[in-house]
């Protein structure tokens, strides 16, 4: 059997291991919550957009979070949402000459979406609803997770648009060359009918286990 | 120096690259608030107004920062002063008019901090439009977004009716509606270089 502080420590492992597990897909921020949509939508044309875009996010996420954890104690309780927006917007900075150095070309096709990350309600979220209330590593894990899950949502729509309205994936051709593209997936109606049948196939399986069960 | 003329500033912003079905800003109001026309009507107009006053600050801003020499603040200067500003709007108009608070105010502190607005800011800064071009902007993207909104809202008010579905239900079949108006928007693409 095992001691009171072996048990102690197990659990919470599993806490934390759940705390990171969650956002990949029980609590998925694009899937189930339905936050930030909009760079979700806007920029996964491409599967290396789709990848810049969210790992942008996560940095800035996991970075916001963990500041907030930090600064729980020294932040008024009046001013709260608008010094989480300070930190949010300072990282935001940060990614934006960052990314700028990394990769010109990934830069100026996200364009003005990395700013925009400021106001996806995403990271307010967690910085709120989370970072708060919850030590630093809690919080840090719990940023990565859904940032994690941020950006799978956005493969799963850069992979599919790319596919399909463009015949290639990260730039390979896939299909060879007599496919036709399917040019209306990369731009914006593409976006909205990818989205949508995501959600309708989720909905699917849900159903489906439901009545199972 | 953008040289575009004022009418096709705002041709383009409302219709041709509609804010919320071509450039995907202003999604979360998109879809949470587009149930009933009125209320979809009202949302347009209180994000008009925002609009309007986030276009003159960011003009104002964009031009200290670049006497500063400081663009890498532009961005937390941006937030910051658009949200202080509709906050200074809505306490006057809560004073002065108490019917247009009632129809706007509750809008208010809700898009303070939507992509939309922010969004204009950065756009307007990164073509370089001038004060006139900047408020045509403003309003050719306050009128595009309250287009898509009462669009999108007769358009649900109509599913309501008919039956749907449970798969389709609830923000997949809203996604799969706005990816059709969004086509319908793409017929007016080149109208305007």
């Amino acid at each position: 059997m095992a001691t009171p502080a072996a048990n102690l420590t197990r659990k919470t492992d599993i806490q934390s291991a759940d705390t990171f597990i969650k956002g990949l897909w029980r609590e998925n921020p694009v899937f189930v919550a339905l936050l930030g949509m909009c760079p979700v939508l806007a920029v996964t044309n491409s599967v290396i957009n789709a990848l810049a875009i969210g790992l942008a996010s996560t940095f800035v996420v996991t970075l916001s979070s963990t500041m907030v954890s930090l600064a729980k104690n020294v932040i008024p309780k009046q001013v709260r949402i608008a010094s989480y927006i300070l930190i949010i917007a300072t990282f935001v900075t940060v990614t934006e000459y960052m990314l700028q150095a990394l990769s010109y070309d990934v830069h100026k096709a996200l364009g003005a979406f990395i700013p925009l990350i400021v106001v996806n309600c995403m990271i307010l979220g967690r910085s709120e609803a989370f970072a708060s209330r919850n030590s630093v590593g809690l919080a840090a894990l719990d940023a990565l997770g859904m940032g994690m899950g941020f950006t799978l949502a956005c493969l799963s729509l850069g992979t599919v648009r790319e596919l399909l309205g463009n015949g290639t994936l990260l730039g390979i051709p896939i299909f060879g060359p007599s496919f036709e593209p399917w040019v209306i997936m990369v731009l914006p109606p593409g976006a909205f009918f990818v989205l949508g049948m995501w959600l309708l196939l989720f909905n699917w399986f849900k159903q489906r286990k439901e009545a199972a069960e | 120096m953008n040289t575009a003329s004022s009418m096709s500033i705002f041709l383009n912003a409302a219709i041709i690259n509609n804010f919320v079905l071509a450039m995907f800003l202003g999604i979360c109001p998109f879809l949470g608030v587009s149930n009933k026309t009125d209320t979809a009507m009202r949302m347009g107009g209180a994000v008009t107004f925002v609009m309007l006053v986030a276009s003159v600050c960011a003009f104002g801003i964009n031009k200290v920062l670049t006497w500063m020499g400081a663009p890498y603040l532009q961005l937390i200067a941006y937030i910051v002063v658009i949200a202080s500003a509709v906050q200074l709007v809505e306490m006057i108009i809560k004073k002065f008019s108490p019917a247009l608070f009632r129809a706007l105010g509750i809008f208010l502190p809700l898009i303070t901090t939507n992509c939309a607005i922010l969004g204009l800011a950065l756009f307007q800064t990164a073509r370089q439009y001038d004060f006139v071009q900047s408020l045509a902007f403003a309003l050719g993207a306050g009128a595009g977004f309250t287009l898509a909104l009462v669009l999108m809202a007769g358009l649900r008010e109509r599913l309501e009716l008919s039956t749907v579905s449970s798969v389709v239900q609830g923000a997949a079949l809203t996604l799969i509606l706005a990816g059709v108006l969004s086509m319908a928007f793409m017929g007016f693409a080149g109208m305007a270089s």
